[in-house]
């Protein structure tokens, strides 16, 4: 289980009263507005459209009960009693004063949470598969290495003023939760010939702006020299990166520019310089931290539990939640439960107070007292016995964590958008919701099948929507709110950019525009086939044509 | 020449608030002070400007608004949204969330 050790400690303790301080000089008037804003931004303080927001860290996406419940207390004190699980595995408060804002973070400081490299040009929060250590289909737990990372990065002095932000994920298993492929370094752990683990490392992918999937520049990585080499990365980054225009400063358009096969020389000759020096990973050290992450105290099930399965006989709503919210677990006899955070009308991502406290205890009582944050913006119970199961469905039905939505058409991810965000050009909450309501019908949405729909408030792309099956992007005609369509983008272990089908459509009409590309997915799929494999099958056309029209097709061509 | 307001946010707690006339901050659109030319919006955003020295307010600028059967307005889209709240309901409406 992820600990700080007591230089975390004695660090977040010091940059609490530091921050207090610089809030006091701040509200005296000894620090202007201009020099208070970097010094607000390091400790993840933001001034958002109505008000001061809060992110606060939460390293790849785990959290104890305690946490949770401080987050809750937090959310209750201190905010309008909720808060916001971002797409960065991260939570936001919207509402915080900025006088109590260091009463908060010392709060936070007590169950060892922070806001620090939540923004900034540093290497930020480190993000990971949220079934990291329990999924079926792992090669090797991933958090392990995500920890060594964050304590590497953690004001690594080198990297503390970077070009840009630089984002870090890690997936140990095949099929990637983690989005890797879109991130300024992704790390999948695969195993070589000999059977031994190691990382397929892979650099300059991202989205916003100029969005790309990332390319592989070793196919294979010893353990031991994980850090060296993302030392040597992040070195030739800082030595080459463009610091002259905001918008090429990001690694992937080094990568980009430079061509992959040059700066992977660039990257491999600077790392046979330090490969074997101070960095070098001891297995000692892994191990060390291995044991941050053991297994927790688990029974010993011989194979599926008998109640369970009766009961996924007789009752049709807990199968059909089984179906959707549960995932394979490595062991027998355990499963591991998605909460939803999507349900009818409600805001992606958001949870009161009371939603939090409810759901740490039911993580102490089935699930060892531990809690993931996807970067779906869901929750998860990462174990949980199939004995347990039928009494947990009730519960989270009580306080509207089971939707049984997860991977289908309202599982929607959503950036906060023009509600809350003052760089937004379009609402994005609102747009998720008319979804969510025109598709409620739980048949419809199961027939429908996994299909992902992302949707962010601007070019930023908080809401990942190029790699969204189906991704829209607020836009600002002249005032008014429209959304460009993409569709076929993918974050997994296939990951590709969605393609722009045709002209951006209005919020009256982007709900009817969505139901269009489903019916031709509809139409056209064959048995058992997924919208994102009819796509790439059949390509954007029948599904501009469902859009847009006939007509507007041949325009376009 | 269009109707325009000083709005900005409020240091302490980060709120958005409005110049109004007599010199203060009110949280309502309806009460902000309404520059009719550009000599009156310099005259405000210098009061803003002093407001920010005082430590009242940071980032203040002049928005557009609209008067619509009697009711001030802000013209774009973004300030109707800052000067209402969220366009949805937060969990913070629902009665699950007021204990
Ligand atoms: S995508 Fe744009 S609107 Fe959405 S949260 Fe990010 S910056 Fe804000």
């Amino acid at each position: 289980m992820y600990r700080y050790d007591e230089f975390d400690r004695d660090f977040v303790a010091e940059r609490v009263e530091q921050f207090r301080g610089q809030v006091g000089r701040r509200l005296s008037g000894e620090l202007s507005e201009e020099e208070f804003r970097p010094l607000r931004l390091l400790n993840g303080l933001y001034l958002q459209l109505h008000a001061y927001m809060l992110r606060v860290v939460i390293p790849y996406g785990m959290l104890s009960s305690r946490q949770l419940r401080m987050l809750a207390q937090v959310a209750r004190r201190y905010d309008r009693g909720y808060g916001h699980f971002t797409t960065r595995q991260n939570i936001q408060f919207n509402w915080p004063k900025l006088e109590e804002v260091p009463d908060l973070l010392a709060d936070l400081a007590t169950v060892e949470m922070h806001a620090i490299q939540g923004s900034g040009n540093s290497i930020r929060n480190v993000t990971a598969d949220q079934f990291a250590g329990v999924a079926a289909d792992e090669v090797e737990d991933p958090r392990v290495y995500a920890e060594i990372v964050r304590q590497w990065s953690t004001l690594h002095p080198e990297f503390t003023f970077l070009p840009r932000k630089f984002k870090i994920a890690l997936t140990g298993a095949g099929h990637d939760r983690a989005a890797v492929r879109v991130h300024d370094i992704g790390l999948a752990m695969v195993e070589d010939a000999a059977g031994e683990a190691g990382f397929e490392v892979i650099v300059g992918g991202g989205l916003g702006r100029t969005p790309m999937i990332g390319k592989t520049i070793r196919e294979f990585l010893a353990k031991r020299d994980l850090l060296s080499y993302l030392e040597a990365i992040l070195r030739i980054y800082n030595q080459f990166g463009r610091r002259d225009n905001k918008y090429k400063a990001r690694i992937k358009i080094l990568v980009h520019e430079l061509g992959a096969e040059k700066f992977t020389e660039l990257v491999e000759a600077e790392w046979r310089e330090i490969k074997d020096g101070t960095l070098e990973l001891p297995a000692e050290e892994i191990e060390r931290i291995e044991a941050y992450f053991a297994d927790p105290p688990y029974e010993t099930f011989e194979a599926d539990d008998a109640g369970y399965l009766a009961m996924l006989a007789i009752d049709g709503a807990f199968r059909r939640w089984a179906t959707s919210n549960l995932f394979p677990h490595k062991r027998p006899g355990y499963a591991i439960v998605n909460l939803s955070l999507k349900p009818l009308d409600g805001v992606p991502g958001d949870a009161t107070a009371a939603q939090m406290e409810a759901a740490a205890d039911l993580a102490d009582r089935y699930g060892f007292g531990e809690i993931r944050i996807t970067h779906e913006q869901n929750l998860v119970l990462p174990y949980v016995a199939q004995r347990d199961l039928h009494d947990l469905w009730r519960a989270l039905d009580e306080i509207g964590f089971a939707t049984p939505n997860i991977g289908q058409v309202t599982d929607i991810i959503s950036c906060p958008g023009l509600d809350f965000c003052s760089l937004a050009s379009a609402r994005s909450i609102p747009v998720a919701q008319r979804i969510g309501r025109r598709f409620r019908d739980l048949d419809r949405q199961f027939d429908i099948g996994e299909l992902h729909i992302n949707i962010s408030g601007c070019i930023n792309a908080c809401g990942h929507h190029h790699v969204g099956h189906i991704g829209l992007l607020g836009v600002d005609r002249k005032g008014e709110e429209y959304y460009q369509i993409t569709l076929g983008g993918s974050a997994d272990e296939n990951a590709s950019l969605g393609e722009i089908v045709g002209p951006a459509v209005s919020y009256d009409a982007v709900v009817d525009a969505i139901e269009a590309v489903i019916a031709a997915y509809l139409e056209h799929r064959e048995p058992d086939e997924p919208f994102i494999e009819t796509y790439r099958r059949l390509g954007a056309e029948p599904f501009k044509e469902s859009v847009y029209g006939k007509e507007s097709v041949h325009d376009a061509a | 020449m269009s109707l325009q307001v000083v709005t900005a946010n409020r240091l302490r707690d980060g709120i958005v608030v409005y110049l109004a006339a007599d010199g203060g901050w009110r949280q309502r659109v309806a009460d902000a002070a309404l520059a009719l030319d550009q000599g009156e919006a310099e005259r405000l955003m210098a009061l803003a400007s002093a407001a920010v020295e005082a430590r009242l307010v940071v980032d203040p600028y002049l928005i557009e608004v609209v008067e619509d059967g009697g009711l001030v307005r802000p013209s774009r889209y973004r300030e109707v949204i800052r000067a209402t709240g969220p366009s949805v309901e937060t969990q913070a409406d629902l009665p699950s969330a007021a204990e």
